[in-house]
């Protein structure tokens, strides 16, 4: 596959503070792709390089194999760009919003109403977005990076701000953009979003890109334990111990932990015991793989 | 094309929905033509005061049609008491007091106020005059007739309503630049825009094409007061004021930005064009016509933009001159643009 995006040793500094350090990210085409990081990682300005408006002060970045920056016209009607702060015109309506980014885009109005039915803000066309809530903003701002059916799309914390009802509609809603074809690329720092919704993950701290791979390989990379919880009395602390493939076994406010590397022999075990009510398997997370990559705990 | 004109109708729907719009750049310059074109309404026709102590025959034994004209020019008041009359010349209750011993009529004035006090004694002095011709017998051999330069309208609508208008567009042009800049820099929108593939030029001439026609709507609703509550009159070649509106608003929307470009937050932006225009309205004549004003006032008023404005806007709408006349002004303020602009290019940021 050809990656679209390409950065070859981005460096951003601020005065004393580099907030972008030897950043070289490749994007396959067609991949979800998420940037997940605490606060001021430097995830924000990494996407400024890669779209474009900001200038590296080294490296270069690339899309579809062009650069970036100096501005490039005839690269932008091929991305889409959300940025973290929803910037509109003022006093106007989300369908005239949405009409004036068409117009910017020179493509047929008839995309106005798609746009507004993908991200659900049929009854709020005549509204003024100074009156929108925070999480329709986040939407329309989603909609209007859309409406010109770009090839990549840029989404700087799009779930940032909403209820988590209004965050599982808005993952089916990028899921769905993803599905037919587009590049995403994602910045986020809620681990479950970027475990749940991205084929790739960047973890970036400080500027620096950590790691990258899926979340899956990520995770297992760990060759963390997995951990079984029964309800008290399914079976004994000392049987629970003696179980094939149990490392540990402790008990604690009514709920038994096992700790093992091998969960089938376990799980085969404890459903010959008729005791699988109320159990519940987790493995590691990727809270954990920034715990083992940085030494610190994970504080989005 | 296409994205001019998006950003053209955006910013024009964005500008009208903002009340605060209408209130600065419509209700308040209104205001004050309201406020002017009231109060002075009939300062053009005032009459002179005058007392007259005891019987001034002069006065007494004017013909019937010089009489009329006589009480057209003075107000007039009969007393006895000579020294209250002097006395309230001088404290400036009326302008002047005449009495008559034998032939000789005595007129007391106030050098405080020597304008009335020119006027007064120069009418009196031509009803002196014609009466010595009158008793000569013999037909005058020489006769002046006086006309006002400003033919026979000069009244102060007709100078009033010019100088507010140009003070109205040159606001509206220079908040129109200087604002908008600035709140989409701190609000990203004008990243936003970046990353669209509309030319920097459309973005600004879009900007450009607003702030002209919202000059055009300030001239129509000007001219309409103007003519319809306090019968201005238009002389032949006032639509050259179009023309001359479009080259002060480029000069102006110049200045907007380079006070939005060197400003971090709207407010300051718009205070910087407050210390600007403000001032510049009062040198330019805006509030207070410069006829009369000293001679360095003038000259100052020809550096300014909005000098340059109102003296093509009194010109080509109110003083009769031909076309031509808009020619200078509108090369000067051109001139501005070019210098502003280039200034106001260099400082441009797209990001704080
Ligand atoms: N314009 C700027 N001037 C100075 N410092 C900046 C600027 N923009 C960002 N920074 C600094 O660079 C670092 C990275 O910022 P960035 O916005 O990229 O972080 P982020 O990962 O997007 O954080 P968040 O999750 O809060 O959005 C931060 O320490 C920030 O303070
Ligand atoms: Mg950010």
């Amino acid at each position: 596959m050809t990656n679209v995006i390409e950065t070859r040793g981005l460096v951003k500094r601020y005065g004393d503070l580099t907030a972008v350090d030897h950043v070289d990210i490749a994007v396959p085409q067609g991949t979800f792709f998420g940037l997940l990081g605490p606060n001021g990682a430097g995830k924000t300005t990494t996407l400024e390089l890669i779209e474009g408006i900001r200038e590296p002060d080294e490296g270069e970045a690339l899309i579809f194999g062009e650069k970036v920056w100096p501005r490039n016209r005839a690269l932008l009607p091929r991305i889409g760009v959300q940025l973290q702060a929803s910037a509109f015109f003022e006093r106007l309506t989300v369908a005239e919003q949405l009409r004036c980014f068409a117009e910017l885009y020179a493509v047929p109005l008839t995309r106005i109403d798609r746009m507004i039915e993908l991200v659900g803000l049929e009854d709020k066309r005549t509204v003024r977005t100074e009156d929108l809530s925070g999480g329709q903003k986040q939407r329309l701002s989603i909609a209007c990076s859309l409406i010109h059916d770009p090839e990549i799309v840029f989404l700087d914390e799009p779930t940032a701000a909403l209820d988590p009802q209004a965050r599982r509609n808005l993952w089916d809603v990028l899921r769905a953009i993803n599905a037919e074809g587009r590049t995403v690329v994602l910045t986020t720092h809620y681990m479950d979003e970027a475990e749940i919704l991205c084929d790739q993950i960047a973890i970036i701290d400080r500027g620096k890109i950590l790691t990258t791979d899926t979340p899956r390989n990520l995770i297992t990379g760990l060759g963390a334990a997995y951990r079984i919880l029964l309800s008290e009395g399914a079976v004994s602390e000392e049987e629970a111990n003696r179980l094939p493939g149990v490392e540990s076994a402790s008990l604690d406010n009514g709920t038994l932990a096992l700790t093992t590397h091998e969960p089938s022999p376990v799980l085969t075990a404890l459903a010959e015991r008729d005791a699988l009510h109320g159990l519940q398997v987790t493995s590691a997370t990727l809270e954990d793989v920034f715990l083992t990559l940085t030494g610190r705990e994970y504080r989005a | 094309m296409n994205g001019f004109m998006a950003l053209a109708r955006a910013q024009w729907k964005g500008f009208w929905r903002d009340k605060q719009n209408w209130f600065w750049l419509m209700a308040f310059p209104l205001m004050f033509l309201l406020l002017f074109g009231f109060l002075l309404r009939d300062a053009g026709a005032s009459k002179n005061t005058l007392t007259q102590i005891g019987s001034v025959a002069i006065i007494d034994q004017l013909p019937p049609e010089a009489k009329t004209q006589f009480d057209n020019l003075f107000d007039v008041t009969k007393t006895t008491d000579a020294a209250a009359a002097v006395e309230s010349v001088r404290k400036g209750d009326v302008d002047a007091a005449v009495e008559q011993r034998g032939n000789e009529v005595i007129l007391h004035y106030s050098q405080a106020d020597q304008v009335n006090a020119a006027r007064v004694q120069g009418t009196l002095g031509a009803f002196v005059d014609a009466a010595n011709v009158a008793i000569s017998g013999k037909p005058p051999t020489f006769t002046l007739d006086a006309v006002a330069a400003e033919d026979n309208s000069l009244k102060p609508i007709q100078f009033i309503a010019p100088g507010l208008l140009g003070w109205a567009v040159a606001m509206g042009a220079t908040f129109n630049a200087a604002m908008p800049f600035v709140t989409w820099r701190t609000n990203k929108l004008l990243r936003r825009i970046r990353l669209t593939p509309v030319r920097t030029e459309s973005l600004v001439a879009s900007r450009l094409l607003v702030s002209v026609a919202v000059a055009l709507v300030q001239m129509v609703v000007f001219l309409a007061v103007g003519v319809g509550l306090f019968d201005l009159k238009l002389s032949g070649s006032w639509w050259m004021a179009i023309p001359l509106l479009v080259c002060a608003t480029l000069a102006f929307m110049a200045i907007g930005l380079i006070a939005g470009a060197i400003s971090r937050t709207a407010e300051a932006a718009s205070g910087i064009a407050n210390v600007i225009i403000l001032p510049m309205a009062f040198l330019s004549g805006s509030f207070i016509p410069l006829d009369q004003a000293p001679p360095w006032l003038q000259t100052i008023s020809k550096f300014l933009p909005l000098g340059q404005l109102n003296e093509g806007l009194l010109d080509t709408m109110v003083r009769g001159e031909g076309p031509g006349s808009a020619m200078m002004p509108m090369a000067a303020l051109l001139g501005f643009a070019v210098v502003f602009g280039l200034i106001a290019a260099r400082l441009f940021r797209w990001e704080d």
